[in-house]
Order: C-alpha cells, then sequence, then structure tokens
C-alpha cells in the first residue's frame, strides 16, 4: 500500500503541469466521445429490448459498464424471464473487480472514499490511469476520465432511449449495434499479446461461440452465455503450460 | 414493482457490488494467478457467445437476419482495416440499416 489518499475524487495536485492536465483531457474527451456515441445505442437498444426509458438511465447510472448493459439488453430481447439477464450482466462485470487491484494500488482510496472510487473503475478509467507515469497524474487520469465518460454517457444513453421509443429502432440497423459492439470488445483480445497466450484466448473465444451455438435451442435465454462462462473457468483451471518462460513457447492446444 | 424492475435493480447494485469489493477484498484474493486467468478468460467466452446469441438466437430456436450478419461482416472488415470503434459501430448499423431500406 502505498500513500493513502481520501481526499475529494476531483482533487488532483496542483503540481501537475498544464501541458500535462491538458494531454489527459484531451483523451478523456476522445473516450468520452466514443461513450457518448455507444451511449445513444445502448439507449435505443434498451429501448427496443424492452425496458423503459428509467430502467434503461438506471442501468446507465448504477450498473455503468457498457458490455454489462449491452448483454443485459441483448438477454432481455432474446426471451423471456428478466431474471436471465442478471447473470450474463454480472459475469461480465467480473472484470472490473480485478481492476480494482490496479486502481488501489496507484490511487490508494481508504474508507469512505472507497465508496465513490469503486463506481468509475470501469475499462477505460483503469487502462488511463495505468497508462501513467506518476501518481497524480494516474489519479488526475483516473478521475477526469471516470468523469467524462459518465456524464456523456449518461447523456448518449437517455438520448438514445429518449428517440428509440419514437422511431424503429430496426429501420436504423440498431439490431446490428449489439453484435457489433461485442465483437469489437473482444477483437483486440483476439489478435493482440504473446503468441502462446493468444492460441488459448482463440481457443476460449472459439469453445465460448461454439457452446453458446449449441445451446440455444436447448437451453433457456441467457443461459448459453451464462454457460460460456464456464469455459472460462475450465481454460483458467487448465495448467498454464510453460507460460513464465520465452515468449515463444508452444502452446499445446 | 415489476420483475424487470427487480432484474434491473439487482443487476445494477450487483454490478457496483463487485466494483467495490475490486477495491475493498485482500489484494491477495484477487491475485490468485488461477482466480486471474479465470478473470482474463471470462469477458473473452462471454463476448464470443454474445456475439453468436445475438446472431442466432430467436428464443430458444434458431434465427438469422441475413442482413444483421451482412452489417456485421461490414463491421469486421473494418476491424481488419484498423478501423476504431465507433467506425465499426457505424459501419455495422449503417449496412444493415441500408440492405432494410432496399430489401
Amino acid at each position: 500500500m502505498t500513500q493513502p489518499h481520501a481526499g475529494p475524487p476531483a482533487g488532483s495536485g496542483p503540481e501537475l503541469p498544464a501541458a500535462v492536465r491538458r494531454d489527459i483531457l484531451r483523451s478523456a474527451a476522445g473516450l468520452g466521445l466514443y461513450a457518448g456515441a455507444f451511449g445513444a445505442s445502448y439507449g435505443a437498444v434498451a429501448v427496443a429490448s424492452g425496458l423503459s426509458v428509467p430502467q434503461a438511465m438506471v442501468l446507465s447510472l448504477v450498473l455503468f459498464s457498457g458490455a454489462s448493459q449491452f448483454a443485459f439488453a441483448g438477454v432481455l430481447a432474446a426471451g423471456a424471464n428478466p431474471f436471465a439477464a442478471i447473470p450474463a450482466a454480472l459475469l461480465l462485470g467480473v472484470r472490473n473487480a480485478f481492476y480494482g487491484v490496479p486502481v488501489t494500488e496507484l490511487l490508494g482510496p481508504r474508507w469512505p472514499a472507497r465508496l465513490w472510487t469503486a463506481h468509475f473503475v470501469i475499462d477505460e478509467t483503469t487502462a488511463m490511469a495505468v497508462g501513467r507515469p506518476t501518481r497524480p497524474e494516474q489519479r488526475y487520469a483516473f478521475w477526469a476520465t471516470g468523469l467524462v465518460l459518465f456524464t456523456l454517457w449518461q447523456a448518449g444513453s437517455l438520448t438514445g432511449a429518449l428517440l428509440g421509443s419514437s422511431v424503429d429502432p430496426a429501420a436504423f440497423g440498431l439490431d446490428a449495434a449489439a453484435p457489433a459492439v461485442f465483437l469489437a470488445l473482444l477483437w483486440p483480445a483476439l489478435r493482440r499479446g504473446r503468441r502462446d497466450r493468444l492460441v488459448r484466448v482463440r481457443l476460449v473465444a472459439f469453445a465460448g461461440a461454439a457452446l453458446a451455438l449449441l445451446l440455444i435451442p436447448v437451453a433457456p435465454a441467457g443461459m448459453p452465455v451464462v454457460a460460456a462462462a464456464g469455459i472460462a473457468v475450465v481454460a483458467g483451471l487448465a495448467p498454464p503450460g510453460r507460460e513464465p518462460r520465452g515468449a515463444d513457447a508452444e502452446e499445446p492446444a | 414493482m415489476t420483475a424487470l424492475w427487480v432484474a434491473v435493480i439487482i443487476a445494477a447494485v450487483g454490478s457496483y457490488a463487485l466494483k467495490l469489493a475490486g477495491v475493498s477484498l485482500p489484494e491477495s484474493v484477487l491475485n490468485h494467478p488461477t482466480v486471474q486467468r479465470i478473470a482474463h478468460y471470462l469477458p473473452i467466452a462471454m463476448l464470443a457467445a454474445l456475439v453468436i446469441t445475438e446472431l442466432f438466437d430467436g428464443g430458444q430456436r434458431y434465427a438469422v437476419d441475413w442482413r444483421v450478419l451482412a452489417g456485421l461482416a461490414a463491421g469486421v472488415l473494418m476491424l481488419i482495416l484498423k478501423r476504431g470503434l465507433l467506425v465499426v459501430f457505424l459501419v455495422a448499423i449503417g449496412v444493415t440499416a441500408l440492405l432494410r431500406l432496399v430489401g
């Protein structure tokens, strides 16, 4: 544990040069732009899936994790029981818990600061914080990204949900939005990384997809996605091979 | 309160609880190599499954809309061309909408 921090969330050291701040804010604004557009598509998809505008907004405000929200809406659209959407959304959100490790190390939030820091621990804020060299920069990057993203995600979601309830989302091709988002999120993991790990990552993706495909006609809606989580558990429990040594080690597939 | 509202609230609060656990649990729990590997694979397996169910799940039966498939294929092309997320997304829905308009 390093330098614990319990101060106000948006507080940033006065020692941070203006140029650094500008740089961080520029990156945050870029991510925010994406968040606004994705938020709008989420809002429209959510409403088309049967969520009301307030329900779609509760997910954006409180759940606040794009992939999980899309998954919730997607499972809802496919099936009858709304409770089937819960495990898919939560299992996808498990990764946020693991982002807590680097974020805690960098920001060192204590009680009660943990209560509000936790809410902003998502892919983008973690990546932005980890990518900065010094503590003040990391803290500033985390909060700038978190607050910009949160604001634009809400604005986008609301706009999309309101528009989605007044137009036919299918006419705008929005039923292609969710699969495109899922694939775009998955893509970098399939393409980047060490060769030996890549083999296993692709195998996991393929097995997850194949299992889901097989289960569609036999399992209740939502379950094919949850079953795919089982693939991750099996792959994680399997011995990692010769992972720590040489990057070019051949992975027995 | 409808079942859907209850489900929305459980998912929302559950997601926050996961994030809070991440910044509260002792690091040794989350840093276990097996636990980390599972966590690493979890979104990969699930996102792959979600792509499939989005494309083929018609509610306990197979259903495909070729326009959505074509839209996604166009999105894949953008991914291969290393375009940003926003481009991928806009191309996918644009192609689907266009095909629906003409077909």
